[in-house]
């Protein structure tokens, strides 16, 4: 009897939970729709949600009008170099910390993670006017050196956490079995390490892709990626809702892919590992 | 060869000091045990043989040559630590041939001493696997098989049984003696089980507080424990440790007697008490008794005694079995006939 | 843990990553807090004659300052709100048995991926258009006039906007909270008694403190730094309606040329997310040793 009940509340339970999830999914739906339709499908009245004349004639003017796969380019150059960047930096760090910790060491990672909370906009008037001076606005490693420094402590502290877990045994074994530090760290470490690098990594590209402060704020034209391609939709222009909607839909659906991969490693990256 | 002098070695972290001055030989081809309470500083004394943590202070010498400033590859020894430490990522063949292959071996000559090493271990059939494929047993003997492949001049053990059940340690206390038996290498052994120390060691080290109290062989130990900590520590059930005018009578502040020197009687003996639990293991049972102005004693009677909760039961102390200490707790010698 | 020879080489491993941020914070706020004490528009080129604190008292005594100060608190605050209640129902929903959960799960999570600027252009033409909009035509279906959101409660619809970004965020951690509570104490509440409102309030509650905590601060963080939705949706308007603190900086700073100013604001800004910042090393500390 109870068994019953059990299912009646499940199916109550599911169909709250379908809806919501739903409800919180459809503005990405309704992109993704109106990226096939024509410009006059996309604001008919009544709204059409399938029964329209499906096309893919947007994502070929997007890419004519502005180069789409130009800013694509740049999105990937940049959100995948900064977080190699900041990987090679972080690596060494984070096996430091968390196998040969000093008293100093806890400081050092809050210290790390205070410079994050450092809101961007104070430092904006000095990097805008050092890139400025320099000829680094609107250039792809301009970008790159700015993001890796603002993701990097995320990247210390998401490998932190996850070397933690690794048994200090195992690298001590290691070490009585003859191995060099080098050896520990090629051969022991990195391999047990990789599930946690490759989310670091996969976060990390994800945070990077979707930045849009300083990306905005030092990129316009032929650096700019994907962010400050969308920005530049933000003035009306005649019937554009499809094609907004063809190029939000090709911004957001690799990070979207990446992101669902990523779901239980994003929780610890993002609360610094004081959620698991 | 593994012969390990420890001289006037100690070890501080920050402000704790762990050992404070521990002076040790160890001999060619000796099973030693360590052994103590948590927090004893037995496995930091392990680890700084290994090179694994630096002394504070004095020297270690392996085979007479100075290594307390080597790095724990080369002081040839071997450790098979508590979790086992296997490499996860890779076989047990590759985990076993680890360390020759830091040595750069031939990698011929790996392959037969790793299959040499599997068979001895009966591993055999699990090279290929990796480490989360095994059971708690086969995982101790893919450590003990990485250990023993270096042919190091001595194996140290840290805790090694402490994750398997009760039954796997009981098979593996064997093998490992059996081990040390057929390699006649060097063991140092760290446990907190009394037992384990009891039945595999040739040498007992017992440690208190990062001091040694007292070094002997198993048997040395459990007849002669020369203060109260290794007389309460060594035997189980533990010695029944008494104060007041009965170790006055025999001239000490404490006397001690262990539960297997009490002879029981349902008539008549020395001391009269009550039960309060009998434990009945089958060949012998431990009767725990209160008895009247001692308090709680502990007795170990044959299994066909039999006698249940609240009855009345007389001890009676074998008296040449007595040990009687001192107000420092240090042991003053046999009291034969009293005083 | 280790020997004088690995904490050495410890020491060299970890010299680059600190160096850079130490060089990436101090940098910065060191010039920030130079420029504020200056006379300095990038129109009026030569001296930039040294003010003091000038600079200081035109940012606290600007009328858009304090309305920015309240549209930053109201933003942060109603997301907040939102994201957190919202939050705990959906993570309490989503930890029970539901058929297709981890559907449910990728469905709800994905407006976290979703870029800001991507998030805020879509919502503002495609739902909050008050002509073309699917509200404004859910509006006229209801027999109601639509409602311009952007321009008629444009701080409001910002609101929104990165509510639903976030809403998944807190979600997710919260579920995560949930999911890594003891099934046995559950039962154990139950045995003893307890009813499923009185295992909310006394196990489920306390169990997820932690991890609220957590998201309120990491999203204060982040809200209160909240830029890219404000610049493609109302450019801070009508009038200051919807500027935050970090708009109205970089307002002045890019767009009046008002360098001194502008970095005076900064370090303003600065200081209040410190004092964010504050209770969230607080809180990760204590994790730290546990």
């Amino acid at each position: 009897m109870a068994r019953r009940i059990t299912n009646r509340r499940k199916v109550v339970i599911s169909l709250i939970a379908w809806s919501i999830a739903l409800a919180l999914f459809f503005p990405i739906l309704w992109t993704f729709l109106t990226s096939f339709k024509t410009e006059g499908d996309a604001v008919a009245t009544p709204p059409q949600f399938l029964f329209f004349h499906w096309t893919t004639e947007n994502y070929i003017e997007v890419q004519a009008r502005s180069d789409y796969f130009l800013h694509f380019f740049n999105s990937v150059v940049i959100a995948v170099g900064s977080t190699l960047i900041g990987l090679a930096i972080a690596i060494p760090a984070a096996w430091a910390m968390a196998f040969a910790p000093t008293k100093r060491t806890k400081d050092i990672l809050m210290w790390m993670l205070s410079t994050k909370m450092m809101p961007p906009v104070g430092a904006l008037i000095p990097i805008y006017l050092i890139f400025r001076n320099m000829g680094l606005l609107d250039s792809r490693w301009g970008l790159v050196g700015v993001l890796t420094l603002i993701n990097l402590p995320i990247i210390v502290w998401m490998l932190y956490t996850y070397f933690k877990e690794i048994p200090g045994e195992i690298l001590e074994a290691a070490r009585m079995d003859g191995a060099s530090l080098m050896k520990e760290i090629v051969y022991v470490l990195t391999p047990m390490a990789v599930p946690g690098i490759a989310s670091t990594l996969l976060l990390n590209i994800i945070l990077a892709w979707n930045e849009a402060f300083w990306t905005l704020n030092l990129s316009t034209s032929e650096a700019a990626p994907l962010t400050t391609f969308i920005a530049s939709y933000s003035s009306p222009e005649g019937l554009f809702y499809a094609k907004l909607s063809a190029a939000s839909t090709m911004a957001i659906a690799p990070i979207l892919i990446l992101g669902w991969f990523s779901q239980k490693q994003l929780v610890r990256g993002l609360t610094f590992g004081a959620v698991k | 060869m593994g012969s390990i002098t420890i001289r006037n070695v100690s070890k501080t972290f920050g402000e704790a000091k762990v050992i404070p001055n521990i002076d040790l030989e160890i001999n060619d081809g000796e099973f030693v045990v360590f052994v103590g309470p948590s927090g004893c500083g037995k496995s930091t004394l392990l680890r700084l043989i290994a090179g694994l943590e630096d002394v504070s202070g004095g020297q270690i010498l392996i085979d007479g040559k100075d290594v307390t400033e080597a790095a724990p590859a080369e002081r040839g020894l071997a450790m098979v630590f508590q979790s086992y430490a296997l490499y996860p990522h890779m076989s047990v063949r590759n985990n076993i041939a680890f360390p020759l292959k830091m040595a750069n071996m031939d990698q011929a000559l790996i392959n037969k001493k790793v299959e040499g090493a599997a068979k001895v271990l009966n591993l055999t059939d699990y090279l290929d696997r990796r480490p989360g494929q095994l059971s708690g047993g086969q995982r101790q003997r893919v450590a003990i098989g990485r250990a023993i492949v270096r042919e190091p001049s001595a194996f140290l053990f840290d805790e090694p049984l402490s994750n398997l059940d009760a039954a796997l340690r009981g098979t593996m206390r064997l093998e490992i003696s059996d081990l040390h038996y057929q390699l006649k290498t060097t063991m140092v052994y760290v446990t907190h089980d009394q037992i384990e120390a009891m039945t595999m060691a040739d040498k007992i080290v017992v440690l208190n507080r990062g001091n040694i109290e007292q070094v002997g062989s198993p048997l040395e130990l459990y007849k002669s424990p020369r203060n109260l900590f290794v007389a309460g520590f060594i035997g189980s059930p533990r010695m029944n440790l008494i104060e007041g005018d009965y170790a006055r009578s025999k001239n000490a502040k404490t006397v001690g007697i262990r539960p297997e020197h009490l002879l029981p009687s349902k008539q008549s003996g020395l001391w009269r008490g009550t039960v309060t639990v009998a434990e009945h293991l089958g060949a012998d049972t431990f009767l725990h008794a209160n008895v009247d102005g001692l308090g709680p004693i502990t007795a170990r009677v044959d299994g066909e005694f039999g006698v249940k909760h609240g009855e009345t039961v007389y001890l009676t102390p074998d008296e040449s079995k007595l040990h009687r200490f001192d107000d420092k707790g240090l042991a003053l010698g046999p009291a034969l006939t009293g005083a | 843990m280790a020997t004088f020879h690995t904490r050495s080489a410890a020491r060299l491993m970890m010299a680059p990553s600190v160096l850079l941020l130490f060089a990436w914070m101090i940098v910065p706020l060191a010039t920030t807090i130079y420029f504020s004490t200056l006379n300095y528009n990038l129109l009026s080129p030569g001296d930039h004659a040294f003010l003091g604190i000038t600079n200081y008292q035109y940012f606290l005594t600007d009328p858009a300052f304090f309305d920015a100060l309240i549209n930053t608190l109201l933003l942060v605050g109603g997301v907040l709100f939102i994201t957190i209640i919202g939050g705990i129902g959906f993570a309490l929903l989503l930890d029970q048995q539901i058929y297709g959960q981890g559907i449910v799960r990728i469905l709800a999570i994905a407006p976290f991926f979703v870029m800001p600027t991507v998030a805020a252009l879509v919502w503002k033409n495609m739902f909050m258009n008050p002509v073309n909009g699917l509200f404004a035509y859910f509006f006229r279906l209801a027999g109601m006039e639509p409602l311009d959101w952007l321009a008629s409660i444009p701080l409001f619809s910002i609101i929104i906007i990165v509510a639903w970004q976030w809403l998944p965020f807190a979600t997710l951690i919260l579920l995560t909270s949930l999911q890594s509570l003891d099934e046995e104490q559950k039962e154990a509440a139950e045995m003893d008694g307890a009813s499923a409102f009185s295992r909310f309030i006394y196990l489920t509650l306390p169990h997820m403190a932690r991890a609220i905590t957590v998201v309120i601060l990491i999203e204060t963080i982040f809200l209160l730094s909240v830029f890219a939705e404000i610049l493609v949706t109302t450019n801070g308007g009508p009038g200051t309606d919807s500027t935050n603190l970090t708009y109205l900086i970089y307002s002045q700073a890019l767009l009046q040329f008002d360098i001194g100013g502008a970095s005076a604001g900064g370090i303003v800004a600065v200081i209040l997310a410190n004092i964010v910042a504050i209770f969230l090393v607080r809180i990760v500390g204590k994790n730290l040793e546990a």
